[in-house]
């Protein structure tokens, strides 16, 4: 059964069947990882173009890995390096991209709603590799993925988000996808990094982090962007590791089997604490791993829903 | 000399005679000769006169007939934006959407800041207007909130009030000085309230929804703060000062507060503040056609702000028309140009979000879009229909439904969010100094 949508652009609008079929379909591709040879025919003929007008190294690279494990072509426009830096409209370029047979595009983009555009004028299907402040669907598909692998179901699990949620597309996507599929999700940071009307996605907010991570079968820690305290949202670096850095002592208060997640890259001893980052709790290295599969799962479901067959079926035949 | 014209049995609705009847009307010398029940019936013209190129006679059975729809914020772009808009493409937009006269704002390129400025929009105003043009002046050389501009020079030349529209006079005491300044003049200045750094880079209401879509908000706040600083100064100056295109509901409170204390102040609010809420950007998956500034606001606002129609808080329904190429929309939402076409919409958004709903009468409505304006800007022969005024008529069908189109526009901005929606009330005719500038729905 492939996805029935052309794009994938958020997690809000993406039903628990859908979560769940791509959930399932990452377990299923994840097993390629693992192999001596790391290839599967699957994608063969299609291609996928990477769009990038952020920095980024985990979520390219993984797209691109993902893609060539399945036999996609991929190929990679940074936007430094490109007409971009000469004033071309995100229109023209997506055109001309598209206009060289390209299935599928993956965009980071510093605004929120670019790939909405892309999706209206371009017949490939567009995949949100984040958004401005909006959303980062892959993200919060992988960390959910990661959760469900270690514990077995998100149903009633107490997730506590830690840091700057109103910057944070990664929270967004998390908040949708966690919500839906029945966790208990908690969001904790300095009052001015919290967005309004955030308790009407169905989160419960406190100030207190101690709050938050009481209890905690998951505690995700979102990356601080240092140069927000220059525009007065917090006083200083040390003041928010004071506050907000999630440390050994107060993860003490999580459960006993509690994880520990970051979408990177980490600002070890702000936002996180090296020794936790490093501990036996933490599934930072994991989440890059499930990043791969998941976005295996989310090629694959947009892209090879054809006659060919399922994933499992020709993953099982190149076994070895 | 001018065709006589008979308009007939048409529901006239006067604001000053404050009530609505069907009567005939008869339009001599581009003046209003004489309003009365079945001066149309047998004999149209009277002594004996037959229609024809002497006689025009207009059935209006079934429509509303208002004195001439007086927009008191328009962005006609000339001169320097002529691709997004120019004098003749704007006011013929104004004539389909039922305006007489608009007051052009003065933020072109170069502003409007000197006589020579004002001169030039009058001039092509003549030669290529189809509705009558009132020229708008700037409060500060070229609008930058440094030092005022010549606003006597402008005035003698015709300048009607005066606007930094598009940007806030920051400086407090600059606008003290500005406001104390045009009370010698007699014209208002129209305030566009905006705390710049409050508004801090948002693209979008500050809410639910722009929590949701990732986009930066805009807080009420950041219009509030401005309308409290200028009502005060208003109360400590003394002079009139007109508040345009306010959004929110501490806005109107604000207003309240002013007017209670007998500050002379006025205020504006637009078709589309009164209709869309911000959740219009999620509706319409971030379509920048539903960027503007200010931005659409939360619901509770929109009901502010029609309860502030109802109750007379607010004076009077401007369009803020500001058109667009389509490249400046065809972007992503935060490159966008913000600005909404509004001038062929106008006139259909409030007969379906106010009148249909019961926050307005027709009386009501040609107060708000037509009476208000005209005595905003001193034109005592403007915004009634009572014999001698300007023979200036906007003719409505109530029932008409419609879809709005914008490629059919007669304005080059198409950027409405409005586009495709279902809308009932239609301009049919539009009749500037007696003469038919619209006729059947149809540019004449």
């Amino acid at each position: 059964m492939p996805l029935n949508r052309k794009d994938v652009l958020t997690l809000e609008d993406m039903s628990v069947e859908e979560m769940t079929l791509i959930l399932d379909t990452a377990d299923s591709l994840k097993e390629i990882l693992g192999r001596d040879i790391k290839k599967v025919p699957t994608l063969r003929g299609r291609s996928v173009m990477t769009l990038f007008y952020e920095p980024s190294t985990r979520t390219r690279t993984s797209f691109e890995m993902a893609g060539k494990y399945m036999s996609a072509d991929t190929a990679n426009i940074a936007t430094t390096t490109s007409a971009v830096v000469k004033g071309e409209t995100l229109k023209d370029t997506a055109w001309t991209v598209e206009a060289m047979g390209i299935d599928c595009i993956v965009m980071r983009h510093p605004i929120a709603g670019a790939p909405h555009f892309l999706a209206r004028i371009c017949q490939a299907s567009i995949i949100n590799a984040g958004d401005g402040m909006h959303e980062h669907p892959t993200q919060g598909l992988l960390d959910m993925f990661s959760i469900r692998e270690r514990k077995g179901t998100l149903r009633a699990l107490k997730v506590a988000i830690v840091g700057d949620i109103l910057h944070s597309r990664v929270a967004r996507s998390n908040i949708w996808g966690l919500t839906k599929m029945g966790a208990d999700v908690w969001v904790t940071g300095p009052s001015t990094l919290m967005p309004p009307g955030i308790e009407r996605t169905g989160v419960r907010t406190t100030f207190r982090v101690e709050e938050a991570i009481e209890g905690a079968d998951v505690v995700m820690v979102l990356r601080l962007q240092l140069e927000r305290q220059k525009k007065g949202l917090f006083p200083s670096i040390r003041e928010y590791s004071r506050l907000f850095g999630v440390t050994r002592e107060r993860l003490a208060l999580a459960k006993q089997d509690f994880i520990l997640m970051h979408p990177g890259p980490m600002n070890r001893g702000v936002e996180i604490a090296s020794d936790v980052a490093d501990s036996e709790y933490s599934l930072i290295t994991d989440q890059v791993t499930n990043g791969v599969a998941v976005r295996m799962a989310v090629l694959y479901l947009l892209l090879g829903g054809g006659p060919e067959g399922s994933a499992q079926a020709e993953g099982g035949g190149e076994k070895r | 000399m001018k065709p006589k014209l008979v308009v007939k049995n048409g529901l006239v609705a006067d604001p000053l005679a404050g009530k609505s009847k069907v009567q005939d009307i008869v339009v001599e010398n581009g003046r209003i000769a004489a309003v009365a029940p079945g001066l149309g019936e047998g004999d149209p013209g009277g002594r004996g006169q037959e229609p024809g190129p002497d006689l025009i006679v207009i059935d209006a059975s079934g429509k509303v007939v208002l004195p001439g729809l007086i927009d008191a914020h328009t962005h006609l772009r000339e001169p320097g934006q002529e691709h997004k808009e120019d004098i003749a493409s704007g006011t013929a937009a104004a004539a389909v959407g039922g305006f007489t006269t608009v007051a052009a704002m003065p933020n072109t390129d170069p502003v409007i800041d000197t006589r020579a400025g004002v001169e030039f929009v009058l001039k092509r105003a003549a030669e290529a207007g189809r509705v009558n043009v009132l020229p708008l002046g700037a409060v500060t050389k070229g609008q930058k909130g440094a030092e005022l501009a010549e606003m006597g020079d402008m005035a003698e030349a015709g300048a009607v009030a005066f606007s930094d529209d598009g940007r806030p006079v920051t400086g407090s005491e600059l606008m003290r000085c500005a406001l104390e300044y045009v009370k010698m003049l007699g014209r208002p200045i129209i305030s566009h309230c905006e705390d710049v750094d409050l508004v801090n880079e948002g693209v979008m209401h500050q809410g639910y929804w722009s929590t949701v879509l990732g986009l930066r908000g805009v807080p009420a706040a950041a219009e509030e703060v401005a309308v409290a600083r200028d009502v005060i100064l208003a109360g400590l100056t003394g002079s009139r000062l007109h508040l345009t295109h306010l959004s929110t509901a501490g806005s109107m409170a604000l207003l309240r507060w002013a007017k209670d204390r007998g500050f002379p102040v006025t205020a504006d609010v637009t078709p589309h503040h009164l209709a869309l809420t911000d959740e219009a950007v999620r509706t319409l998956d971030y379509d920048t056609d539903t960027k503007v500034n200010p931005p659409l606001r939360a619901s509770e606002d929109v009901e502010a702000l029609r309860e502030a129609v109802r109750s007379g808080l607010v004076d009077l329904i401007a369009t803020d028309h500001a058109p667009h190429h389509f490249d400046d929309k065809d972007v992503e939402y935060n490159y966008a140009a913000s600005g909404i076409s509004g001038l062929e919409t106008a006139v259909a958004v409030v007969v379906t979000c106010l009148v249909r709903e019961g926050f307005l009468d027709w009386v009501g409505l040609a107060r708000m879009m037509s009476l208000a304006p005209a005595r905003l800007f001193g034109l005592e022969s403007k915004g009634t229909l009572k014999v001698g005024a300007d023979a200036d008529l906007t003719i409505i069908d109530p029932e008409a439904e419609w879809t709005v189109d914008p490629a059919a526009f007669a304005s080059k901005g198409r950027n409405t969010p409005f586009k495709g929606m279902r809308l009932r009330g239609r301009v049919t005719e539009t009749i500037v100094g007696g003469r038919v500038v619209l006729l059947g729905g149809k540019l004449v």
